[in-house]
Formats: structure tokens, C-alpha cells, sequence
């Protein structure tokens, strides 16, 4: 097990769009089990991208295996050169990042959405994936292009009222 | 970072452009570090809670805004406490209320979610709707200390006039 040392924000190389990964090789996999025990190590974290360890190439980790409460899932998903296809509809959730330590905010993604990837084989992928994951999905591919949630914060008052009533006494 | 006291400085006065950044002016003249602050415009007021680094006391900070406080017309009120930064604890509750504007609002609510364990770390509200049938919005987020059951049951006694939700903040992290 070999845990990488996370980049954190100020650092440029997290506002860098990476490269695709053209080798699907030894390198990739050795570099993809450090990614995964680093992800694994980092406090509540159910994700994580390459350029978040310093490494600037369309490598991710998705992983709603670790939500808190159990979420829809398709497992531990390492994602090379992920490209999200299609969007549909959106919903607002707190989000926080292992690069940027001790904040959290508000953000808007994509409700459901598309995604084609390789595997670390170079085989295509595709999934569809909602909520919890999505949202995943969505703040590591942001890295991959070099955004950060912070790029995408809305007001922590925007409060959108998409919500099912406490009580059962709605009209 | 420095060896600053941390100390809480509120302003209040009648709101117009520009205040923020008279006192700001002054307080990075004097070497100050700001931390965390929530500006709000209350009831018409501008109102500001700010944390300011700075050597000296309460008195030394009042003295440097002195002359912004007389041309602003603001209220100054500095608490020297034991704060600092990186002291954020995150909540996992949210709660919204709406409904006619009544007395006991706040009251029945609030007392309902300490009884059942939450720990209020934000809170908003408003009056909202027309002057003759007002309608109270408030929106609360905090720490169920007492897990999520506990909230949706006492959130369940409150009078059915008031409309209330209750949701998870998942908080992502990746």
C-alpha cells in the first residue's frame, strides 16, 4: 500500500485540465492502487482524481460504496478518460474536497447522468448513474478539467423547496 | 498563523454602500487579519459579525474604528473571546419552516429540535408575503446529535400550520 500526498489548493496543478491516459500499462495500474489506498485513507472520502495527487492525466476514483448512509451504486469504480454524455435535471448538495480541507458549500450537478469511461484495461464503459454517485462522478470529472467545487459554489441560503414535506399534511 | 487574538467585532448602523470596505481599509492599515464574518441586512440595518486577528485589546480595535464608526453612524461591539479558525463542525440536518406569520414560531420549533438533539449551527429567517398577511420562512441547518429520528418525530408535534421539512445535508467529499 503506497499513500500519495494530496495537492491542496492554492496549488496551480488543481486549475490544470489533464491529459488522456494513452497506456494502459503496468505504470497505470501501479499508479491506480496508490489512487485507491489514498482515496481509502482520506477522511470520508468517496472519491478521488489523478491531478489531486499531482498527477495530471483523465484518471478518477468514484466509490458511493463509502457513502455514509448506503446509496445506488454500481461499486468501486476507477474511471480512465470518463466523459459524461448526457444530464438530466439537478438537485443542490453539500459537497467538500480533499484539496481543499475544512469547508464545505453548496452545489448544483446533474440529478442523472450518462458517462462513458475505460476500465485500467482500456476497455469502453458505459453508466448511468444518479444522486449520490452522480454527484461523485460530476466533482471528479470537474478535476479532470481543472475545476474545483469551489468554482460551482451557490449561496448557502439558495434553498430550492424540492423537497418531500417533514409531516404528511401536504396539498 | 500570527500570534493574534482572535476577537468579535459587530457593527450595526443604517445601511449604504461602502462600509465594508471603510472598515476593512482601516483594519488592514493596522496590520489586522480578518477570519470569518456574515454580513446580513437586518430590518434595513446593515449588520456585520467579523473576526479580527489583532494585537492589543477590545479597546485598541475600538479606537482604530473610531472615526469610521462616526462617519457611517455605526454601533460597535467587540467580545474578546477564546475564538479561532478551523473550528467549523458540520451539519447533517436541515430544516425549513414556513407558514402565516404568528407569535411562537421560532419557539415551538426550536425548542422541539433541542429537545430532540439538534445543535443549530445556522439560521435564517424572514417575513415575507404582503404587510396585512405576513408569512414567516425560516430555515435552519445544525447537528442531530440525536440522530434523524429523533428530529422527524419532534418536528411531527409542531401545529399544522406551519409547513415543515426535514432533510439529510449528505455531505460529498472527493
Amino acid at each position: 500500500m503506497a499513500l500519495r500526498d494530496i495537492v491542496l489548493y492554492p496549488d496551480n496543478r488543481l486549475k490544470t485540465v489533464c491529459s488522456p491516459v494513452e497506456r494502459f500499462d503496468a505504470e497505470l495500474r501501479d499508479f491506480v492502487n496508490d489512487l485507491l489506498d489514498t482515496c481509502a485513507s482520506g477522511p470520508g472520502a468517496v472519491g478521488i482524481a489523478a491531478p489531486q495527487v499531482g498527477l495530471l492525466q483523465r484518471i478518477c476514483i468514484v466509490d458511493a460504496t463509502r457513502a455514509r448512509k448506503p446509496v445506488a451504486n454500481h461499486g468501486k469504480l476507477i474511471l480512465v478518460n470518463p466523459e459524461i454524455t448526457a444530464w438530466e435535471g439537478f438537485a443542490v448538495g453539500r459537497e467538500g474536497c480533499l484539496s481543499v480541507p475544512d469547508y464545505t458549500g453548496n452545489v448544483v450537478r446533474a440529478e442523472k447522468i450518462q458517462l462513458r469511461a475505460h476500465d485500467i484495461d482500456g476497455n469502453l464503459l458505459s453508466f448511468e448513474m444518479e444522486g449520490y454517485e452522480a454527484r461523485i462522478a460530476q466533482h471528479e470529472i470537474d478535476h479532470l478539467d481543472g475545476i474545483l467545487f469551489l468554482d460551482r459554489l451557490i449561496s448557502r441560503g439558495a434553498d430550492l423547496f424540492q423537497r418531500k414535506p417533514a409531516k404528511g399534511k401536504a396539498d | 498563523m500570527n500570534n493574534h487574538h482572535w476577537k468579535l467585532l459587530t457593527l450595526v448602523g443604517p445601511d449604504r454602500p461602502g462600509i465594508v470596505a471603510a472598515v476593512s481599509r482601516v483594519l488592514l492599515g493596522a496590520g489586522a487579519e480578518l477570519g470569518e464574518a456574515s454580513m446580513m441586512r437586518l430590518g434595513g440595518l446593515f449588520t456585520i459579525m467579523l473576526m479580527v486577528g489583532l494585537e492589543g485589546d477590545g479597546v485598541h480595535l475600538k479606537g482604530l474604528l473610531e472615526s469610521v464608526r462616526n462617519e457611517y453612524k455605526l454601533r460597535v461591539h467587540v467580545d474578546e473571546l477564546n475564538a479561532g479558525l478551523h473550528r467549523r463542525i458540520e451539519p447533517d440536518a436541515r430544516i425549513t419552516v414556513y407558514g402565516a406569520d404568528r407569535t411562537g414560531i421560532v419557539f415551538e420549533v426550536t425548542d422541539a429540535l433541542a429537545q430532540a438533539g439538534l445543535s443549530i449551527t445556522d439560521l435564517r429567517s424572514d417575513v415575507a408575503g404582503s404587510e396585512d398577511k405576513p408569512i414567516y420562512i425560516m430555515s435552519i441547518e445544525g447537528v442531530a446529535q440525536q440522530g434523524f429520528a429523533a428530529l422527524e418525530q419532534a418536528l411531527g408535534n409542531i401545529p399544522g400550520d406551519m409547513r415543515v421539512t426535514l432533510e439529510p445535508i449528505e455531505l460529498m467529499r472527493g
